[in-house]
């Protein structure tokens, strides 16, 4: 990096990076300072029954720290998920951690004592060593999401440099607000698994540049699938979830405008190949 | 996949529970809790199969200077004695702190 076009390095050198935190200290960086209380951690050894089968090591918490805490003072939900355990999976045991969690923050605010959810999503989708138990953990998740919403702003961040896909990236999608950085990708299939089913030409997943490009932060937040993007700052993405939360609920989730969508997708020629810069073009002043 | 059971003498007791690291690629997460008696329980479970020798290498190092009556699960993915050692002794010093 060169210092004399970056003005600003003194506070690039300042800034926590959120990235480079595991999923604990993530958690712990987000919720107010000493309220973090872990829910099923490590010592619970709640962990996959699947994975020492196939002969993998499987982590004590199963890849998903639960947190209760506060954000400035209210009873807030952290999910985070280990983007270095098994690429962020989601098997049984970490859908059914989030789902149940999920879950019972509805209970509570359906009695009437709200409680803030938080996903902090860093995943490759469903962990394929457990494939059905995963996906029905997943969409257990994505039915929590949709029901809690209609109480409080579910939101989601996505730091990098995993990002979310395959059914978690439907779960981002359905968050009522969702902030992203630079560094993180959202997309359906991965890069990887375009790759491998379509061939390097439709796809090579080592160009870095370009599959930033197409499925990016800085790309989702352009084409309107995220509502913030942020730099890779701890404290920043801290008060950017508690602003996200204090907006309220959104009038209309993302998720609910299907048509807006599907016109969206209608002026795209699939003859053509696209780029992210042309995307942004096309999409620009798309009906809302 | 391979588990590997280590005993060792130890001098005082731990006075909590302390969790470090991940299974990440060429990382390991340790856990380490009080044990019931006064000595040191060592539990590895690892991917990587043939190398009880170098883990009892790296464990009898640590306990030359780590006298606590733990019991230590170590879950790991590959990684390297180095590495072993310093997630050991980050868990020794979070005890510490």
């Amino acid at each position: 990096m060169n210092i004399a076009v970056a003005p600003d390095y003194r506070r690039f050198l300042a800034r926590s990076s959120f990235i480079e935190m595991a999923a604990r200290e993530r958690a712990r960086a987000i919720l107010d300072c000493g309220s973090f209380r872990e829910l099923l951690g490590p010592f619970d050894r709640i962990k996959s029954p699947w994975l020492p089968m196939q002969g993998i090591v499987a982590q004590a918490d199963d890849g998903v720290v639960l947190a209760r805490g506060t954000l400035d003072g209210q009873p807030a939900l952290v999910a985070a998920i280990e983007s270095a355990y098994q690429g962020g999976s989601m098997g049984e045991v970490s859908g059914a951690k989030i789902a149940g969690a999920l879950e019972l923050a509805l209970k509570d605010c359906e009695n009437g004592r709200p409680i803030l959810p938080l996903l902090l999503l860093e995943t490759g989708g469903v962990r394929l060593q457990e494939a059905n138990l995963g996906l029905a953990a997943i969409a257990e998740i994505h039915a929590a999401i949709i029901a809690l919403r209609r109480h409080v702003p579910v939101v989601g961040v996505i730091a990098g440099t995993v990002g979310c896909f395959g059914g978690m990236s439907m779960a981002a999608a359905l968050c009522s607000r969702l902030i992203v950085t630079r560094q993180a990708r959202l997309g359906m299939n991965g890069p990887e698994v375009i790759e491998q089913e379509a061939g390097i030409a439709e796809l090579d997943a080592s160009d870095r540049a370009l599959i930033w490009s197409l499925i990016g932060g800085e790309q989702r937040h352009a084409v309107g699938m995220a509502d913030q993007l942020l730099e890779d700052d701890a404290a920043a993405i801290a008060a950017a979830v508690r602003a996200a939360f204090a907006l309220g609920l959104p009038q209309l989730e993302r998720s609910a405008q299907a048509e807006r969508f599907v016109a969206r997708l209608a002026r795209i020629d699939p003859q053509l190949s696209l780029d992210g810069e042309a995307l942004r073009r096309l999409w620009h002043g798309a009906p809302t | 996949m391979e588990t590997i059971e280590l005993d060792y003498p130890a001098r005082y007791s731990v006075p909590r529970r302390v969790h470090v690291g991940v299974v990440g690629s060429g990382d390991l997460e340790v856990l380490l809790e009080p044990s019931a008696d006064l000595r040191a329980h060592v539990l590895i479970n690892t991917s990587v199969d043939g190398f009880g020798v170098v883990w009892r290498n790296v464990l009898d190092r640590f306990f030359e200077r780590f006298e606590g009556a733990a019991t230590i699960e170590i879950n790991d993915f590959g990684a390297t004695p180095g590495t072993v050692m310093l997630r050991l002794e980050q868990a020794a010093e979070a005890l510490r702190s």
